[in-house]
């Protein structure tokens, strides 16, 4: 196989490493979860790209086409996306309410305001 | 066809029809009681599928009549059965515990939320257990993740929304891995069907693909069950959630995590020999070891008795690993079987620690002092439920630790007999913190007196902790059980 054969799977690596180290990076939880968002989708990459054929069309029955592309990868990748942007609308709602209770969404910044709330009051 | 014949597809849907439902009826008690219908029926058909399946053996059951490998099938086998008891029995004694126990917690606007949450987390997980299909096991584990997502930041400690953020990123990355997996494994054998899967894998075992696809799966179980060092979203996560929460999470999520890392290395890589072939074993004794050392250890020094709890809970899922680990039939049926006594034992737990909370406003060290005082019962019942986690003759935990004891010596271990006694005594210690504070301080002056504690909460609660001594004297139902899911476990690696 030539590195052309390869070039999706480059690709999708790269999205791979590229979303997890911006998840483990970065202390803004937005960017943390825009990091999450590359990663999941180069996974629908994984499974896409080796079901599409080089001219392959949908998969119907018709005497002018014999190449035809495998659909269930397809169909398994819109149940992934739908899971993707209900985990990100999820996490960001969650970072609006830790931003209404800490002021802030910037992950050292919470961790200190934890530790100095530990030192006054009686802890719930 | 008859109702029977369809249990195992009312097991998962008639939750997951609950869940919308008490969105639209949320006024009043209707979200409870439909949320509580939902869960005992959920039980009973678990119970019925279990005497189904002890009487006539594995059922399958194809949905919308495709028959397997092409359509979704729903498998019910011996530990599938046993699995499913135990959720579906978990979530009928959270869900009355929960009414009393949220209105304390949760603000009344949101407990219809809560319920759905609830029964959906539910129908996830009782998802995961039952299908036999990989790409659908990812489909439940994120329903189930997602819905746990929100139980954990309905808290009422901002510091539960961090820790459900922060769960939501580990999750979220621990089922990506896992869906990689099931893709590389979808692209070697061209089926999802896991018992296929299974059948088809020999042809390509070796390649590159197949060992990556071992390797993403591994990783992202790994971080679902809280296997060490994979276990850092789990103490904040058990410590901010609300108290019914934490207990219904405690004794289901992570062994039903443990359930999938079962079916994939013996119904789908059964039959590779990567367990003859590859370290795994090694692996994972040494990744269960350190689990019971270093998160017992770092449980003795918390100075909260959730997180003290959260970090035993690490610490035990080290225990279920290591029979796992073993590769014998008693270690497997020592890691089944201590799922189901570990599920009970810490779903009691954190069930006291709700009541704890409601009697003294908190579950710090310092704030239980005289717990054994001011509420006898309530501290007898932590006792009990300590000396299991410890492993002490008379309880669940004892008959787990005397199975994984056995596999230690009949595969030749006896130096891990030594070590297993030694991280119950780090146990003995993290539990003794407690007992001394109950027993030989006096309780806090500036506490009220004692209200009656509100019997939705309590009778849950000791139902569990008499189960605690119950499956500690009676083992037919736990051992019998796991003994026959190993032995059909291991017939796919023979």
């Amino acid at each position: 196989m030539t590195f052309s054969g390869h070039f999706s799977y480059f690709i999708t690596i790269f999205l791979m490493i590229a979303g997890l180290f911006i998840v483990i990076a970065r202390g803004n939880l937005i960017k943390k979860l825009v990091g999450l968002g590359i990663f999941q989708t180069s996974v629908y990459l994984l499974y896409i790209a080796p079901a599409k054929l080089v001219g392959g069309t949908a998969p119907i029955l018709s005497p002018d086409f014999s190449v035809y592309s495998n659909p269930l990868p397809h169909v398994l990748i819109l149940t992934a996306i739908v899971v993707g942007v209900a985990t990100l609308a999820l996490g960001l709602a969650l970072v609006v309410r830790i931003r209404e209770a800490y002021g802030t969404i910037e992950e050292d910044e919470i961790l200190s305001e934890d530790t100095q709330s530990d030192g006054k009051g009686p802890h719930p | 066809m008859s109702l029977s014949a369809h249990l195992p597809a009312l097991q998962v849907v008639l939750p997951l029809i609950a869940a919308p439902l008490t969105v639209l009826l949320r006024r009043g008690q209707l979200p409870y009681l439909l949320a509580l219908t939902a869960s005992w029926l959920a039980l009973a058909i678990s119970l019925q599928l279990w005497v189904q399946v002890d009487q006539g053996g594995t059922i399958s059951y194809a949905i919308g009549k495709w028959p397997p490998p092409w359509g979704i099938e729903y498998r019910v086998d011996r530990l599938t059965a046993f699995v499913l008891v135990l959720v579906s029995g978990m979530a009928a004694l959270a869900l009355p515990y929960s009414r009393d126990s949220i209105a304390h917690e949760i603000l009344h606007e949101q407990h219809y939320l809560f319920y759905t949450m609830f029964v959906l987390c539910l129908t996830g997980l009782l998802g995961i257990t039952i299908t036999g299909d990989a790409f659908n096991v990812f489909v439940f584990l994120e329903i189930s993740s997602l819905s746990t997502y929100v139980l954990i930041a309905l808290g009422k400690h901002r510091r539960s929304l961090l820790a459900a953020y922060q769960y939501l990123i580990l999750g979220t990355i621990g089922a990506t891995f896992i869906v990689i997996g099931i893709g590389l494994l979808y692209l070697m054998t061209g089926t999802l069907n896991i018992a296929d899967m299974g059948r088809r894998l020999a042809d390509v075992q070796g390649t590159r693909p197949v060992l990556a696809a071992l390797a993403f799966l591994t990783v992202g179980i790994s971080l679902k069950l809280a296997l060490f060092p994979l276990h850092q979203w789990l103490p904040n996560a058990y410590a901010y959630a609300p108290s019914v929460v934490a207990a219904f999470l405690a004794a289901t999520a992570t062994k039903v995590a443990v359930y999938v890392l079962l079916r994939f290395y013996f119904s789908v890589f059964g039959a590779t020999q990567i367990f003859t072939e590859l370290p795994m074993q090694e692996m994972m004794l040494l990744l269960a070891l350190s689990g019971m050392f270093v998160a017992s250890a770092i449980a003795i020094f918390q100075s909260d008795l959730k997180r003290l709890f959260a970090y035993s809970s690490v610490a035990q899922i080290g225990y279920i690993i290591l029979g796992l680990s073993l590769g014998s039939a008693t270690g497997l049926t020592a890691t089944i079987v201590h799922l189901f006594n570990h599920g009970v034992t810490k779903g009691a737990i954190f069930l006291l620690l709700g009541l704890v909370t409601l009697s003294v406003g908190g579950t710090s060290l310092a704030r239980v002092h005289g717990l054994g005082k001011r509420s006898p019962l309530l501290s007898l019942g932590l006792v009990i439920c300590g000396l299991s986690l410890i492993g002490v003759p008379g309880t669940a935990g004892f008959i787990s630790k005397w199975y994984l004891l056995l596999a230690a010596l009949q595969t030749g271990h006896w130096w891990l007999v030594a070590l297993i006694v030694m991280s119950s005594l780090l146990a003995v210690v993290y539990v003794w913190r407690f007992v001394e504070v109950s027993y030989f301080r006096e309780p806090r002056k500036d506490l009220a007196d004692p209200n009656p504690l509100p019997l939705g909460m309590v009778i849950p609660s000791a139902l569990l902790v008499i189960a605690t001594v119950y499956f500690g004297l009676d083992t037919s139902f736990t051992i019998g059980s796991a003994q026959q899911a190993a032995e059909l476990l291991l017939e796919g690696v023979r």
